[in-house]
This record gives structure tokens, sequence and C-alpha cells, in this order.
């Protein structure tokens, strides 16, 4: 039900040239605020970028170890929970003859795809990583010149991040 | 007429031309990077020092744009609409005194285009005008936005002449002449010898009803209601793209810089210079040892910087106005125009008329 709320006006409220005084007060202080003071909350892109906080969303990468050997195994636990299916994975033995690591990385990929157009970003792969080996990164530029620059294969993910970007 | 005569009238048309149309893209600059500061942002920065020549870049941006013209839409007031929103407003410019007179080669130049005695008739005529631009484009567009912004702004502007006339009629009472020139010689006088005589301080309600008026006779924000951006998208100049749109875009701060100029020459003291100015000229003119010609030029040209410097507060107070106050509703706007404004200078109007003639005897 609708419920009538009187509001109490005094006889100068009825003028309203009070309040538009007030009113125009309070956009000049602003101005002079921003002109004056220079305190504006404008960032200047190009030049000035924003720093997100480190569980920011970004671009892909898949961490390596001191090796640069990436971390990742073929699991194949990121493209099955990935809701976009945007993640490609094909499966590689390591060969026994040069694996430093024994059983802890018997596979690896042959070939890692991301199709960061399909990705939504959620995070799920990061999440359902054993090996902490895909993660996302804190790069929030991701425009490119054209589509095939958006899919990103196994030798761009293994690039250096620190951190997280 | 003499060719002295001739070129006399054409410099006065060129100045008077290059200075509004000059002045149009500063104001945007202003409109722009002024809202910005308002409301803690920065603004256009990034073209010419402080972006000053943004609105230089814009205008190259809509020049070479698609000259686009709606299937449906009546061509012939299609193309009128915009070309008469510019022309109304500048020829209202060719009665306003900018100054008071020049002497070159011994002869005297008025720095007015038109000495015409009824000068405010005329402007009263060209500002009527402007409600036509609006109506053309909006119905001859074929766009129901466009009707929505036609229908509001003619019947806002109409509402609003009424107020707008009456509060002019009780400064003619005041002055007693139609005549511009007259009715700023007549604000050069001082009461008690040193506050002037503008018509600011002799009737500050019909200055309180005329500058609102004006506002709505612009269509400025508060009340904006035939563009209204969020419910009407851009109301009567909806279907109007590139060259045609920026001349709409034009015509209404060319509207709002005549519009000034009319408050100032009636309200403010017209071209009269600032208390204390006049006397500052006068002392450098003699101490400069200039002949008695060079120094009316020099006071003429004190005149025009202030009748500019004027003009130019009134437009800085318009940028304010904008960004400060939310638009009203179609009601309220009406409600203001009809049961306030309308009978306010109406009592005004009749309270002036008696005071006159009872002081008058």
């Amino acid at each position: 039900m609708a419920k009538v709320v009187s509001r109490k006006e005094s006889f100068w409220d009825r003028f309203y040239i009070p309040a538009l005084l007030i009113g125009l007060s309070v956009t000049l202080k602003h101005f002079f605020r921003s002109l004056v003071l220079g305190k504006t909350k404008t960032i200047q892109y190009p030049e000035v970028k924003r720093e997100y906080s480190q569980r920011f969303r970004g671009r892909h990468f898949i961490s390596i170890d001191q090796n640069k050997i990436e971390n990742c195994t073929s699991c194949y636990l990121c493209q099955t929970v990935c809701p976009a299916e945007c993640i490609t994975i094909v499966a590689e033995e390591r060969d026994p003859a040069q694996n430093p690591y024994g059983v802890a990385k018997e596979k690896k990929p042959l070939s890692f795809d991301i199709d960061a157009l399909r990705c939504c970003f959620c995070g799920m792969c990061e999440e359902a990583c054993p090996k902490d080996a895909i993660k996302l990164s804190r790069d929030y530029e991701l425009a490119t010149l054209n589509r095939d620059e958006a899919m990103y294969d196994l030798n761009y993910l293994k690039r250096e991040v620190k951190g997280r970007g | 007429m003499s060719l002295f005569d001739i070129l006399a009238i054409l410099g006065k048309v060129a100045f008077v031309l290059a200075v509004v149309l000059g002045s149009v893209p500063l104001i945007v600059w202003f409109e722009r990077r002024g809202s910005a500061w308002i409301q803690g942002r920065v603004g256009p920065n990034r073209v010419g020092p402080f972006g000053l020549f943004q609105p230089f870049v814009d205008v190259v941006k809509f020049a070479t744009k698609e000259n686009f013209v709606p299937r449906d839409s009546s061509k012939v007031y299609y193309h009128l609409a915009p070309a008469l929103a510019v022309v109304a407003p500048l020829a209202a410019f060719a009665v306003i005194p900018f100054g008071s007179q020049i002497i070159v080669m011994g002869q005297a130049i008025q720095l007015q285009i038109t000495q015409l005695d009824i000068g405010i008739l005329a402007i009263l005529a060209f500002a009527g005008l402007e409600i036509y631009p609006v109506m053309l484009a909006g119905w001859s567009s074929n766009n129901k936005y466009g009707v929505f912004g036609a229908l509001r702004g003619s019947s806002q502007m109409m509402s609003y002449e009424i107020a707008f006339g009456l509060s002019l009629a009780s400064m003619l009472l005041v002055y007693g002449t139609f005549d511009l020139n007259e009715m700023v010689r007549y604000q050069q006088n001082t009461f008690f010898g040193f506050l002037p005589k503008w018509g600011i301080l002799l009737n500050p309600l019909s200055f309180l009803i005329f500058l609102i008026a004006i506002f709505v006779e612009t269509n400025r924000l508060p009340f904006d209601l035939p563009e209204g951006d969020s419910e009407l998208v851009a109301g009567y100049h909806i279907e109007y793209g590139a060259t045609k749109f920026m001349m709409f875009f034009f015509a209404e701060y060319v509207a709002m810089i005549m519009a000034s100029s009319v408050l100032v020459t009636l309200f403010l003291g017209g071209y009269a210079t600032l208390p204390g100015v006049g006397l500052l000229i006068h002392t450098l003119g003699i101490s400069l040892d200039l002949t008695s010609d060079n120094q009316q030029n020099l006071l003429a040209l004190g005149q025009v910087t202030s009748f500019i410097f004027k003009v130019a507060l009134i437009m800085i107070f318009y940028v304010w106005v904008r960004w400060t106050l939310p638009r009203f509703r179609f009601d309220q706007l009406m409600n203001l125009g009809w049961k306030i404004l309308f009978p306010l200078s109406l009592i005004n109007l009749m309270f002036v008329a008696s005071f006159l003639a009872w002081i008058g005897g």
C-alpha cells in the first residue's frame, strides 16, 4: 500500500531559492577543488595505469619451474571444468631418458591452446589445477588487432610472469 | 550612403560575427571542462594547450561525417530547420549595442550594426523565430521522439514568452524607450554618485524572471525538455547528423550568447563600463596625452571589453547552473511558467507602472 510521506516545508523552502543557492555553492566548491587544488578522480590512462588487486583475473599464463619447464601435467582438469570450453589440451609422455622429475612430471602438454575470445575469466581452471600450473595474471589489456592473436598457445602461455603480473 | 558608411557597416558585421562565432568553441570548451571540474573529473585535455583545440577537432569530425537524410522526412523543412536555427539568433545581434562610438578619420561610427528605434521589438521578433527550427526539425524528421521534442519545445517557449515579455515590458516602462542605446545611456547614471543605475538594481524581480525565462527560451538545463537526453534521446534534432547537427549545436550556443547580451543590455548596464573602470580610462587617456578622438576610442575599447566581460559572466553562470540543477518535470515546468512566473511578472508590471505614475506625478 502506498504510504503518504508528508514533507514539512518551511515558508522559505517553498521558494526553492535557498535550496538553489546551496546547490550552486556545492558545485562551485567542487569546481574550485578540481581547478585549483587539482583533486580529480580521473586516471590518465595510457600514462597512468590502475593497480588491480592480487585477486584480479586477467590474461592467462602457465607457471614454470626453475628449469623453465611448465608445471602442467596434462591432467585435463581445467579443460573439463571450463564452462566456456575454451581450453584444448593435447597430452604427451615426457621422454623417460631425459626426465629429471621422475613420476612428478611423467606427462606434459604437446599443445595447450586457450581461446581468449571464448574465455569468461571465471577462474575455475585456476581453482581446479592440482599443480598451480594455469593461472590468471593481473594483465587486463587484452585487445588484439586480429582474432589469431587472441588464441594463446603453449609457447605464449609459458612466458615469464612475476607473481601475478 | 557613402563608401565609408558601407565599409563601416561591413566592418561592424565582421567584428560581431567573428566575436560571436569565435567565442562558441571557447564556451563549448568551458562547458566540457567546467562540467568535468564540477564533477571531479579532468575533461578534454589532450588536444592543444588545456584541450583548447578540442572543439575545432570536433568540428572537423562533424564535417567529415556521412551526410544522412532520413527517407520519410519532408526534405525542404528538414534542411530549412538547422539554417533557421543559426540565422534567427545571429540576426538579433544586429540591434545590440556593444559600445558607444568610435571616431575614425573624423567620422563617428556607432558600435551597433543597425540603429533601430524599436530595437527591443526586433529582438523579441527574432527570439520568437527561434521556436520555428524546433518545430520544423521535430516534425519534418518523421520520428516520434522528434515530434515529442518539438511539442515540448514549442509549448514551453510559448508559455515562457509571456513571462519574458512582461518582465521586459516593465523595464521598458522604467527606461521609457524602445531604443537599446538609450537604455544603456540611462544605466550609465548613478545612484548617490557611485552605485550604477543598472536595471538589476532598479527592478530585481524583473531580472530574476527574465533570467529564468531565457533559460527556458534557450532550452538549457534545468529546462532542456525538448532535448531531454535521458527520455527523448535527443529530442527534436534526433534525426540530424554531421554538419546539420553541428548547426543546431552551434545555434544553441549562439542563442545563449544572444539571450545573455539582451540580459546584459537590459539589466547589467550594457556596454557601460564597470564602476571605477571609466575613471581609470579617463585618467589613462589624459596621462597618455591623447587627442579627444583617441580618448573616445579608448573609452569605446573599454566599453566593448566590459560588454564581453559581462556576457562571459552570464555564460559562465549558464554552465554553472546546467551542472548543478536536475531537469524539471514537464508539469513542474508548466506550473512554474503559468502559475508563478506569469502572475508574478504581471504584478511586477502593475507595481512598476503605478510606482512610475506616482513619482511622475
